[in-house]
């Protein structure tokens, strides 16, 4: 008895102690945090040793952590990272079977290479306090992140690390479809390491680790702009930097399995979920929203997608729906947790025409972003960042509304933060290509592209007889 | 009536189609195959152990045509398929007895 009655006061010093300190480190979690050691001061012994509830506070003392929302931030992260298997998947199928491991493997060592250096240094310079661009150095190496809150007010700042992670790692890996079947490995991997910390990590942080662009208000629920148009953009200065396929328009550059590309379609969707729904940051009702839309934008980008395709050739086709549901994906990714799901299924109807009309003349054109990265991140995510601007409804998301729900200037706003991403992201990636190309050459000798690379980058066979 | 086959790169094989089909060549067959003659393989690395991978990815492709056409077909192929490097494949020639076309069961001539 006398060890319970000394206990909350020796907590209650512990717990404002820790609050202090997080507040130190998470200062945007003030007004969170303020709560916690307001409760345990004015917390009387007497209320401590007869309410059983407040055991569980004595055994976590700072801790804010929410059981649901910490249980669906889990599952969404390993759903998230998921999406990278399923992208190489999606990406193998397209090409060629001599080049069905390189181009997976571009995919793959993302989840080495980005998972590594976002922990080390990215996660720091994308949501350390820092400036209006970029964060700071205040978290390299995870200095200052705990099982306590930091980032997001109910799960666990390690969590949330991880959380993100998964996104840098598939942004990167979005890049890999403009230049596959003739990009050297050693070269994409120093591009794409360089990339997520010199051009992923400030853009997430001008968007989401309260910089200007989140100043600005900014609409991007999943990531838009920060993912889609960022890695689209730079897919498109990576056409440029490494040139085309020796013959492109050529040859007959057929995908070798669309069961692959049908199967890497599906793993994308079903880990989208966790990548706009998780970006909710809590198991709450907007989470419940953005699942909702993420299920029915895409399915109407494929109906429209699939009219669109009888309508041209009579015939719907398997590449062409596994296309439109990226498409559908993309496009909603921006909107998933501030639009209705009606409107979400108008803005993904919309959003397939302008991708399927870029589809066809970038085939014709001499512009070879080989598995068109451009037309489904870069025009998808630009439509889906701008109907935000159109959809978006207070009402519902409670964080702002569009055009349609009396605030045209939302649209304005979405303008700036695409432009604001294409200019950003092509003017560095298009240094860093270079920067690359002085150390390493970008592509393989024509010997090895035509023999493929999968030999000659990796010493193996994607299928050996 | 000749038999042509021809062990062509992978990535001739389209050039080699259109030039055939220039010359009126009615028909053809490709298939996949692997092979080698001088050209080295590679080395392969499977969980650390290394293989030497002997048979390479080549494509035959075989055409029937009439003896008077037949010089200018295999100079029109090695022609094409021609890079100058070691791998270029080969061309062989056999004499054909008879062909038949299955649908009308008549013996071309």
């Amino acid at each position: 008895m006398t060890e319970r009655t000394g206990m909350p006061n020796m907590w209650g010093r512990l717990t404002a102690g820790l609050v202090l300190g997080l507040l130190m480190i998470a200062r945007p979690l003030v007004a969170v945090a303020q709560d916690v050691p307001v409760v345990h001061d004015d917390l009387p012994a007497v209320v401590a040793q007869s309410a059983p509830a407040a055991l569980p506070d004595e055994a976590e003392p700072a801790s804010a952590i929410d059981a649901g929302d910490t249980a669906w931030m889990l599952a969404s992260s390993a759903l998230v990272l998921l999406m990278t298997p399923g992208l190489a998947f999606f990406y193998g199928g397209l090409v060629r079977s001599k080049n069905v491991l390189n181009t997976m493997m571009m995919s793959f060592i993302s989840l080495g290479a980005v998972g590594i250096l976002w922990a080390l240094f990215g996660y720091s310079l994308a949501f350390g306090e820092g400036s209006a661009f970029v964060g700071d150095g205040t978290a390299f190496f995870l200095r200052g992140v705990g099982l306590e809150p930091g980032g997001l007010a109910t799960i666990p700042g390690y969590l949330f690390v991880a959380f993100q992670g998964t996104f840098a790692i598939i942004t990167a890996a979005l890049i890999s479809g403009a230049i596959v079947e003739r990009m050297r490995f050693p070269a994409y991997l120093l591009f794409i390491s360089l990339w997520t910390l010199i051009v992923y990590s400030p853009l997430a942080h001008m968007v989401w680790g309260g910089g200007w662009l989140a100043q600005m208000g900014a609409l991007d629920f999943a990531g838009g702009t920060v993912v889609h148009i960022n890695a689209a953009v730079a897919a498109a200065v990576a056409v440029i930097c490494v040139g085309k396929r020796t013959d492109y328009r050529q040859a007959g550059l057929l995908p070798h399995n669309v069961p692959f590309v049908l199967l890497g379609a599906g793993l994308l969707w079903f880990g989208w979920f966790g990548f706009n729904a998780g970006s909710a940051g809590a198991a709450n009702g907007i989470a419940g929203l953005g699942f909702a839309t993420t299920m029915f934008a895409p399915a109407a980008t494929v109906v429209v997608w699939a009219f669109l395709d009888l309508l041209r050739v009579g015939k719907v086709t398997a590449v062409g729906l596994a296309t439109a549901i990226v498409v559908g994906l993309v496009a909603i990714t921006p909107a998933a947790g501030l639009i209705s799901p009606m409107n979400a299924i108008i803005l993904g109807g919309i959003a397939a025409v302008p991708s399927y009309m870029m589809l066809l003349w970038r085939a014709r054109s001499g512009f070879d972003d080989s598995l068109d990265v451009l037309a489904a991140h870069g025009l998808g995510g630009t439509v889906g960042a701008l109907l935000t601007g159109v959809f978006a409804d207070e009402a519902l998301n409670g964080v702002g509304s569009g055009l349609l729900y009396g605030n045209p200037g939302q649209l304005v706003t979405q303008v700036v933060a695409v432009v604001a991403a294409i200019v950003y992201s092509g003017v560095l990636s298009f240094v860093l290509l270079k920067l690359v190309g002085l150390v390493t050459p970008l592509r393989v000798e024509t010997e090895a592209e035509n023999f493929g690379l999968d030999p000659t980058q990796h010493g193996e066979e994607g299928y050996v007889h | 009536m000749k038999l042509i086959k021809a062990i062509v790169r992978p990535n001739r094989v389209d050039d080699v189609r259109d030039v055939l089909e220039k010359m009126n060549v009615p028909g053809m067959t490709v298939t996949e195959v692997r092979g080698h003659g001088r050209q080295k393989g590679h080395t392969a690395v499977y969980r650390g152990k290394e293989y030497s991978v002997t048979l390479l990815p080549k494509v035959e492709i075989e055409v029937v045509v009439q003896d008077s056409l037949a010089d200018d077909v295999i100079r029109a192929i090695i022609g094409t398929a021609r890079t100058g490097e070691i791998g270029d494949g080969r061309v062989f020639v056999l004499p054909v007895e008879h062909s038949y076309n299955i649908r009308t069961g008549e013996m071309d001539v």
